[in-house]
């Protein structure tokens, strides 16, 4: 690991203006950080440790919303009592992430920056590869691509999102509040990560200098039917092959709203809004589960060695379906 | 084999880094300890206060303060075995993908090789070697993984063990896993084969001795 600088500040702001320094980088969990400086894939010249700044509370408003501390590690979201009562789904969602240990290490804010486990990104012995180096080419595009994108993809880049939480977010209409030199903002987590197009350098649509400071849930209505459902190579402690967040609002068999994103298939959580437009007003019955699944995959554009997801994110989509509608 | 022997006890590594400490071996451990009195610095301490140069941190393990110069790129792991001399926490992957350097740090376990350590003073570290009582008796589950053969080589064993002893206070906390069926439902954690396997999944052994490490873990769950 090349050698860098380190600092703790005990104030936003501090770490604010550290984080103007182009060679800095925020140092929370560590956990996909430090794996990555190990790998020479990340050099940065100073770490900026944000542990001490106050982002560590879940707060709930009156009305129902709740209001993430980015800094909040990953196992303590999960068992945070009033997340398993109203937002199941996303306790669900992390502890399918990970190890109890990397879950204890890892924070909310990095969950959010994960970077891809493509493997021509994770491995500098690869040349090509875009994300890592613009403009050296997209080694997984002719390579080994069983992980990779089926949606959203680029002639420069077809690197899937790798976390579990940030699915169940995307399925929750989460906000993302980031700090700047210039005052806060708000991001919809549907437009928080990037597609790859010709930029697949930037993951996200946080600027130079921001720091992530807290995740907005809505009130949600999902939390009777809700399920998260992870396909993945080995039972536990893997990456996505597919994974399906699943929000039914059930009236009776009549489902009244939907909310669907997909893991494991794009470079950024994947919403599903054909597949929920497909159950919703609909009775949770053999025809309308079938439809959502063929909506889901609907514009799929697999690779040579990636064509079962298609297959799999249908069933995924149908198999989750169930189980939240109470009916698997 | 007198290397190893010196470093397993925490006097005889403490030792050696201040011989490093001095400027007597000219390794790449660099600090930033002020120059002795009436002699220039040498080019080794100018790079010291280059990018990354040591600096001086209380790490509490075990019950132990250990006051190190560290360089802020040394992990949890990297100055447990080799600044304070506690090699049994181990160093399988050293990527956060094995659990061999599980310890329990506020009580809370976490892989060592991702955390710096720069970033623990203050914290209540616990290593394998912290886990018994007194020198001859065992920790329970120590005592179980014994009994049950939960280990061939033994290599993953200290991170096995110490991730156990946070997982069944985590059980008795009511936590939630992939496993649970409803995590809306706040009731007891039922220890089943399938609940420790997957609470236990970020722990590989490479011997396989999977059958073994979960009777131990089950036995003890019942005498913690």
């Amino acid at each position: 690991m090349r050698a860098f600088d380190y600092i703790q500040p005990t104030t936003v702001d501090a770490a604010v203006k550290a984080l103007a320094d182009r060679e800095t980088r925020c140092l929370a969990g560590g956990t996909n950080l430090l794996d990555l400086m190990k790998g020479n894939v990340e050099q940065p010249a100073r770490l900026v440790d944000i542990t001490h700044l106050p982002l560590k509370d879940v707060d709930m408003s009156p009305d129902g919303r709740m209001r993430i501390g980015a800094l909040v590690r990953n196992s303590d979201l999960a068992n945070h009592p009033a997340v398993r009562e109203r937002y199941p789904l996303l306790s669900q969602a992390l502890v399918s992430g990970a190890s109890p240990q990397l879950r204890n290490m890892a924070t909310v804010g990095g969950n959010l920056l994960q970077r891809t486990r493509c493997h021509y990104f994770t491995d500098v012995g690869f040349a090509a590869c875009n994300k890592r180096k613009p403009g050296s080419g997209c080694a997984a595009r002719e390579g080994s691509n069983r992980i990779h994108a089926i949606f959203g993809t680029s002639e420069q880049c077809i690197a899937t999102h790798p976390s579990d939480m940030c699915v169940a977010l995307a399925a929750l209409d989460a906000e993302i509040e980031v700090r700047g030199a210039t005052g806060l903002r708000r991001i919809p987590i549907g437009s928080f990560h990037r597609l790859p197009g010709t930029t697949p350098e930037r993951d996200t649509e946080l600027r130079h200098g921001e720091l992530i400071t807290a995740v907005l849930l809505p009130p949600s209505h999902f939390a009777a039917h809700s399920h998260y459902l992870k396909v993945r190579d080995r039972a536990s402690y893997e990456f996505a092959l597919v994974s399906v967040a699943m929000a039914l609002d059930v009236d009776g068999n009549r489902v009244r709203d939907a909310r669907i994103a997909l893991g494991g298939v794009a470079p950024r959580p994947w919403r599903a809004r054909a597949a929920e437009r497909a159950l919703i007003g609909r009775p949770l019955d053999a025809t309308a589960l079938a439809a959502a699944g063929r909506a889901a995959v609907e514009g799929a554009q697999p690779y040579r060695d990636n064509a079962f997801k298609v297959e799999l994110a249908q069933r995924a989509v149908v198999r989750a379906a169930m189980i939240a509608g109470g009916l698997a | 084999m007198h290397d190893d022997d010196e470093a397993l006890t925490a006097e005889g590594a403490a030792r050696r880094r201040f011989l490093y400490g001095t400027g007597a071996f000219t390794t790449g451990l660099a600090t930033s300890l002020p120059p002795v009195a009436g002699i220039a610095a040498t080019p080794h301490e100018i790079a010291a206060k280059a990018a990354g140069a040591a600096m001086p941190v209380r790490l509490n393990v075990n019950g132990h303060d250990y006051d190190l110069m560290l360089e802020p790129r040394v992990t949890l792991l990297d100055a447990l075995r080799e600044y304070i001399g506690l090699a049994g926490t181990k160093k399988g992957c050293d990527r956060g993908q094995c659990g061999a350097c599980t310890v329990l740090v506020n009580d809370r376990r976490i892989n060592a090789c991702l955390a710096l350590a720069v970033a623990h003073a203050g914290d209540r570290i616990r290593t394998v070697e912290g886990l018994a009582e007194g020198a001859s008796s065992l920790h329970p589950v120590q005592a179980a993984f014994i009994e049950h053969d939960g280990f061939q080589c033994g290599y993953c064993t200290p991170g096995q063990v110490c991730s156990a002893v946070a997982m069944l206070a985590e059980v008795r906390a009511g936590t939630v896993s992939a496993a649970t069926a409803d995590v809306r439902r706040t009731v007891p954690v039922q220890l089943t084969d399938a609940e420790i396997r997957e609470r236990m999944s970020g722990n590989l052994c490479r011997c396989g001795a999977y059958v073994g490490i979960v009777a131990a873990i089950r036995d003890a769950s019942t005498r913690t």
